[in-house]
């Protein structure tokens, strides 16, 4: 209780630019600490303003490198950046190794591109728990667009299509044949497609065989899922994708599909809250009543519970059995 | 574990690899990463010829509880005082900085004495540096 006193401090120094202020508020947010989300509450009105970029696809697609060919282009039209990078937390030891950060460190002197990495520390769909929270407080501190950077993914890790405003889906040349990209998920979040690694042979083709079915992708009006080619490390493409990704920001401002985006997010984020209250909160909940949590376990493992009327009767919903 | 229970801790310890200045072998800060992960720690890897400002801003926007230096060129005499520097100009002073390499044992107690906190040299056993580390990284009760 003693360091909420503090937390007015953390949050108008990360708001009057003390980088350093921003940094530990992301860490007590990362960790789900009180003071953590005391200072996004404090910030919380403050927000909303910047653009959310999220950068997804499949491990060794050139994700890394082309966020830092994007950082270049958007620094040449002066915006200042934020990036979030997750790569996965170990199962095993909970330990992460993040390596996002080696593509990019020519930005390292430059007060104005802030980069944080992140462990997805268990949490499923590509992203960890707490990234809406850390980009709140980049947005407060004033960086524009936020990019997300969402560990490599397979076919179903969507998530970040809830969270940002727009999504933009790495595919390369060489993973596989025509019926990839028809399977339902991955293909379908992205707003807007760059085939990478350009250079390799198949490009042409992938783009050809990706136009073809986002055609046929249920999509909002007004908006078609543009296909482009880049080559992240000579930077080539990079400027037309920034000129997408702002047209798509234009596109979100003045049609109905931004609103729902917001909404969707703002969604997301609830549950994402929840689900983590939940998962904190119920062992305390019942830590004195050990004993019926186990026995609770044990129904379900002997068959005589289902997992759901447990769940019922966590939540309170048999009118009995848990008090 | 027991120091576990002396450090009370309810996340995992955030660590930097850094490898500053101009030799290019990283075989050992790797390895290093991955024992560090493989112990429960997050560990941030900067990649190869890092400048002392270009690691001291990566420790800022990561937040890290700890710094290591891996360096095989010799140069550690020059560069550490530059990285410590750089780090207390940007208001870093509350991690942990070790370092591991190539480090002459002469060269020891003049790097204690700048501010680091362990030398890890050839043949320091990879759980000796784990449970250092554990053991001395620092706890944040409070915000600053």
């Amino acid at each position: 209780m003693m360091s909420l006193d503090v937390t007015p401090g953390l949050g108008a120094r990360l708001l009057a630019g003390d980088l350093g202020a921003l940094a530990r508020a992301a860490t007590l947010v990362e960790n789900g600490d009180p003071v953590g989300r005391a200072v996004v509450e404090g910030i919380y009105g403050r927000t909303g303003g910047a653009d959310v970029v999220g950068v997804t696809g499949p491990p060794g697609a050139g994700k890394s490198t082309l966020i830092d060919a994007l950082i270049d282009e958007l620094r040449q039209r002066g915006r200042r950046v934020a990036a979030i990078l997750i790569d996965p937390s170990s199962p095993i030891s909970g330990g992460a190794v993040l390596g996002d950060r080696i593509r990019m460190s020519r930005w390292d002197r430059d007060p104005d591109v802030f980069i944080r990495s992140m462990a997805a520390r268990g949490h499923p769909g590509g992203l960890a728990s707490t990234t809406a929270g850390l980009i709140h407080l980049f947005d407060a501190a004033g960086f524009d667009p936020i990019i997300v950077e969402t560990v490599g993914v397979g076919q179903g890790e969507i998530e970040v299509a809830h969270l940002a405003a727009t999504t933009l889906l790495l595919q390369v040349p060489g993973l596989g044949d025509g019926v990839q990209a028809i399977k339902a998920g991955i293909l379908e979040i992205g707003d807007i497609v760059a085939v990478n690694k350009a250079d390799l042979p198949g490009a042409e083709e992938l783009v050809g065989d990706l136009s073809m079915m986002v055609t046929g992708n249920e999509r909002p009006a007004g908006w078609s899922t543009p296909i482009l080619l880049t080559n992240a490390t000579t930077g080539e493409g990079v400027p037309a994708v920034v000129d997408t990704i702002e047209a798509h920001r234009r596109y979100l401002d003045t049609s109905e599909t931004g609103r729902l985006r917001r909404e969707s997010a703002a969604r997301s984020e609830v549950f994402g809250l929840l689900r983590q209250e939940l998962e904190r909160e119920s062992p305390l909940h019942l830590q004195n009543k050990a004993s019926l949590w186990h026995e609770l376990i044990d129904d379900v493992v002997e068959r005589k519970r289902t997992p759901s009327a447990v769940v019922a009767t966590l939540l309170g919903r048999d009118g009995a059995t848990c008090r | 574990m027991a120091e576990s229970q002396s450090n009370p801790r309810t996340h995992p310890i955030r660590v930097l690899i850094a490898k500053p200045g101009l030799d290019g072998h990283d075989r050992g800060a790797k390895v290093m990463a991955r024992a560090l992960r493989d112990a429960g720690f997050e560990v941030v890897y900067t990649g190869l010829f890092q400048t002392p400002e270009m690691i001291a801003a990566a420790a800022l926007q990561e937040d890290v509880d700890v710094v290591g230096l891996s360096i095989l060129s010799g140069a550690h005499m020059a560069l550490f005082p530059r990285i410590i520097d750089a780090l207390r100009e940007r208001g870093v002073d509350d991690v942990l900085i070790v370092a591991g390499g190539t480090i002459p044992d002469d060269d020891v107690q003049p790097l204690l004495d700048l501010g680091v906190s362990a030398v890890f040299g050839p043949g320091t056993s990879l759980s000796e540096a784990v449970r250092f580390i554990r053991q001395h990284a620092p706890v944040r009760h409070d915000v600053p």
